[in-house]
C-alpha cells in the first residue's frame, strides 16, 4: 500500500474532525479528497444527477445513501467516466461542470484514466469476467504489468518478474477474502456473494487511493456480509477512502463515518450517520412528507391539513417552472 | 492410395492455406476479443490487391508487402474508429457492408487499369515478385504422389511459404496470448466495462486485435491469388461465412483450432463430393450440384456444431462457446 503522509491513519481522529463539521448538503471537509461541483445529468426530462457540491473526506468511509431513483449510480457513473454529465464544458456552449480527484481534475476522462488515477469502482450488477480464471480476473486489476503493451507482452523476460509478484500479491489478497481456494476456478462458477468479494479483491490490486462501491452487500447472505463489512474497514485502516451505495441502513450505520442522502437527482442531507438519518429531510424523502398521516382516513383530513398539502404542492410546482 | 493423395492434396492446396491464414486472423479477432468481424474477406481483399496492385505498378516484393499490411491496418482503423466504442453489433455491420463495398470498388470498369476491374487482377501480373523470393530450384518435384512445379503457377514454393507462414501465425498468436496484452483482450471480450473499471482502454485494445488480425487477413488474400488471379468475387461474402464456420469449427479462442477447421472444412468438401461421384448416379446428382450439394452438407453440419458442440473441436467448454 502507498503509505501517504497525510492519510488519517487513526480513525478516532478523523471521527473527531467529522464531528466538528457542520451538517448541511455540501459542507467543505477539511482534507477533501474528491471534489464534485455543479454535475448535471439528465435523461430526457428527468434530472437524474443535479449535485451542486460535494467534496468526500479522505480516508473515511462515505456512505451515499437515498430512495431507488435517486441518482446514485448515475452519480458514480458520472465521477468515475462512464457516463458524462450534460452540462460538461464542450466546444459549444459553456458547461460549468467540473470535479477534482487527488487534485486532478477529471471531467472529461476516459473511465481507463479514473481508475489509473486511483479511483476504481465496483459494479452494482457484478462484473466478473466470467469465462477467465479467479486468477486471471485478479492480475488483470493491476495496473503495473509493462506486458499489457502488444510489443513488450511479446517477449516473456521483460513482463515475467512483474507477473510473478502480481501472482503473489493476487494470492495474498484471495486469502484475505478466503477466495484462495477458487484459484483456478472459472470466476463464472462463483456463488453471487463470492463474486462480489472477488471484484472487490480485483479492484484492490491496483492498490488505489479511493475505491466506490455500487451496492457491496445486495444479494450477499448475512455470513458473508459481516466479513464483507470487516473487509471494508480494514481497505480504509490500510489507506483506501471508501465511498460506497447501499440500501442497508443497518450496515450504513455500523460502518460509515458520514452519509451522504441524496433524493431525486439532489443532495439532501449530509452528516453523522447517527444524526443524518433522524433529519426530517431525510424522512421525507424515504417515506414522504406526510407519512404519518392516513390519507384515506376522512376524519383525520382536516381542511388545515387539505391546504397545507395543497400549498406544498402549488410551491413544488412553482418551482419546477422557474 | 489415389483417394489419400487427393485428401493430401486439398490439405496442402493455397486455397486451405488462404483461409487458414485468415481464419487464425478472425479467431484473434472473434475468439480472443469477441470483435464481430463480418467482413473478414474484405482484409483478405484489401491485403490482396495491396500487394497485387503494388507489384503490378513496378514495386518490388517487400515494399509491396508493406503497401499491403498498411492498407489493411488503414482498413482496420478506419472501420474501428466509429464502430469499437459502440457495442458489438454495430462493428458487424460496419465491416460486412465496408466488404462489400471495397469488393464493389474494386470490380467497377472505371479501375480498368489499377484493379483489372471485373476481370480481376491476373496473376501473371505480381506472381513473379513472389516467385523470384523462391530458393529452390527450378524443375518439378513429386512427394508422397503429388508433382507440383518448384516456381511457377500452383508451385510447391507457395505452399511452402504458405505453410510458414500458418506455423509463424500460430506462434504469434501463442506469444500474444498468454501474455498479459492478450489477457486484456480477453477480458474485454468477457466485459468490457469491467476492464475499463480496472484501468484499461478496451477501445485502443480493440482497435490493436482488429488491426493485427486483418492483417493476416491480408496475407490470407495474398496467398488465395497468388496461383491464379486475384478476383474481387473470390472473398466477398461466402468468403467470410466460411471463415466464420472455420473458426467455429476448429475451435473460437484456440490456437490451433482454425487451422484444423481449415483443414477439416476443406477435406470434408471433397469427401463429400468424392463420395456424391462415387455412390449417387449423375442422373440424380450431376457434378455441379454434387458441388452445391456439399456446401449444403457443411451448412447442415455446422447448425449440428452449434447445437451439440458448441465450443467446436479444440474448444473447451469452460472457456469458450457460441453464444453470441
Amino acid at each position: 500500500m502507498s503509505k501517504d503522509p497525510n492519510y488519517p491513519y487513526d480513525r478516532q481522529k478523523l471521527r473527531e474532525t467529522l464531528n466538528q463539521l457542520e451538517q448541511v448538503p455540501g459542507v467543505s471537509k477539511p482534507d477533501s479528497i474528491l471534489t464534485v461541483d455543479n454535475i448535471e445529468r439528465r435523461f430526457g426530462g428527468l434530472n437524474a444527477v443535479d449535485v451542486n457540491h460535494l467534496e468526500v473526506q479522505r480516508g473515511a468511509i462515505t456512505a451515499l445513501i437515498g430512495p431507488n431513483g435517486a441518482g446514485k449510480t448515475t452519480f458514480f457513473n458520472l465521477i468515475t467516466g462512464f457516463d458524462q454529465p450534460s452540462n460538461a464544458p464542450s466546444l459549444f456552449g459553456s458547461g460549468d461542470a467540473k470535479w477534482s480527484f487527488n487534485g486532478r481534475d477529471l471531467g472529461k476522462t476516459a473511465a481507463a484514466k479514473v481508475a489509473r488515477a486511483g479511483m476504481v469502482r465496483t459494479f452494482q450488477l457484478t462484473k466478473a469476467l466470467s469465462r477467465m480464471t479467479v486468477l486471471d480476473n485478479m492480475l488483470i486489476g493491476a495496473n503495473n504489468q509493462p506486458g499489457e503493451n502488444l510489443f513488450v507482452g511479446l517477449i516473456h523476460p521483460l513482463w515475467k518478474q512483474r507477473e510473478n509478484e502480481n501472482i503473489e500479491k493476487a494470492k495474498e489478497l484471495l486469502v484475505r477474502f478466503k477466495l484462495d481456494e477458487k484459484i483456478n476456478d472459472m470466476a463464472g462458477d462463483l456463488s453471487g456473494g463470492q463474486k462480489k468479494l472477488l471484484e472487490m479483491a480485483r479492484a484492490l490490486m491496483s492498490d488505489p487511493a479511493m475505491i466506490m462501491l455500487d451496492e457491496p452487500m445486495a444479494g450477499v447472505n448475512p455470513a458473508l456480509t459481516q466479513s464483507l463489512l470487516g473487509h471494508i474497514q480494514n481497505l480504509r485502516d490500510e489507506g483506501t477512502t471508501v465511498l460506497f451505495v447501499e440500501h442497508d441502513m443497518h450496515m450504513v450505520r455500523h460502518i460509515s463515518d458520514w452519509v451522504v442522502v441524496m433524493a431525486q437527482g439532489k443532495l439532501i442531507a449530509e452528516g453523522l450517520p447517527e444524526d443524518v438519518m433522524k433529519s426530517q429531510a431525510v424522512v421525507d424523502a424515504y417515506l414522504g412528507a406526510h407519512h404519518d398521516r392516513d390519507l384515506g382516513d376522512d376524519a383525520a383530513l382536516t381542511t388545515g391539513i387539505m391546504t397545507s398539502i395543497a400549498n406544498e404542492a402549488e410551491l413544488e410546482a412553482g418551482r419546477n417552472n422557474s | 492410395m489415389d483417394f489419400l493423395t487427393t485428401l493430401l492434396q486439398v490439405a496442402i492446396s493455397p486455397t486451405t492455406i488462404a483461409f487458414a491464414l485468415a481464419a487464425i486472423g478472425l479467431n484473434i479477432h472473434f475468439g480472443y476479443t469477441g470483435l464481430m468481424n463480418m467482413g473478414q474477406a474484405g482484409f483478405m481483399l484489401v491485403g490482396g490487391y495491396g500487394f497485387g496492385i503494388s507489384v503490378a505498378q513496378g514495386l518490388g516484393f517487400w515494399p509491396a508487402l508493406l503497401i499491403s499490411m498498411l492498407a489493411t491496418t488503414l482498413f482496420a482503423i478506419l472501420l474501428g474508429i466509429p464502430t469499437l466504442k459502440l457495442r458489438g453489433d454495430y462493428l458487424a455491420i460496419v465491416t460486412i457492408s465496408a466488404a462489400e463495398i471495397f469488393r464493389m470498388i474494386g470490380k467497377m470498369a472505371m479501375l480498368q487499369n489499377v484493379t483489372g476491374g471485373p476481370t480481376g487482377l491476373p496473376g501473371r501480373e505480381f506472381r513473379t515478385a513472389f516467385t523470384g523470393l523462391s530458393p529452390l530450384p527450378d524443375g518439378q518435384t513429386t512427394i508422397l504422389g503429388l508433382t507440383y512445379l518448384n516456381n511457377g503457377i500452383d508451385d510447391w514454393w507457395t505452399r511452402l511459404a504458405g505453410g510458414f507462414l500458418v506455423i509463424l501465425f500460430i506462434f504469434i498468436t501463442w506469444l500474444l496470448i498468454r501474455s498479459p496484452w492478450g489477457r486484456v483482450l480477453k477480458g474485454i471480450r468477457e466485459d468490457e466495462d469491467a476492464v475499463r473499471s480496472l484501468g484499461k482502454s478496451a477501445y485502443s485494445y480493440k482497435m490493436q486485435a482488429l488491426i493485427i488480425g486483418g492483417i493476416m487477413g491480408g496475407f490470407g488474400g495474398i496467398f488465395l491469388s497468388l496461383p491464379g488471379s486475384l478476383h474481387p468475387d473470390a472473398m466477398g461474402r461466402p468468403t467470410t461465412f466460411n471463415l466464420w464456420i472455420i473458426v467455429l469449427l476448429g475451435g473460437a479462442a484456440t490456437v490451433f483450432g482454425p487451422v484444423l477447421g481449415a483443414l477439416i472444412f476443406f477435406i470434408t468438401r471433397i469427401l463429400i463430393i468424392t463420395a456424391a461421384n462415387a455412390f449417387i448416379p449423375d442422373s440424380m446428382l450431376g457434378a455441379q450440384q454434387t458441388e452445391q450439394f456439399a456446401w449444403l452438407l457443411i451448412g447442415l453440419a455446422l447448425i449440428f456444431l452449434v447445437v451439440f458442440r458448441p465450443q467446436g473441436i479444440l474448444g473447451d467448454k469452460k472457456e469458450l462457446s457460441f453464444n453470441v
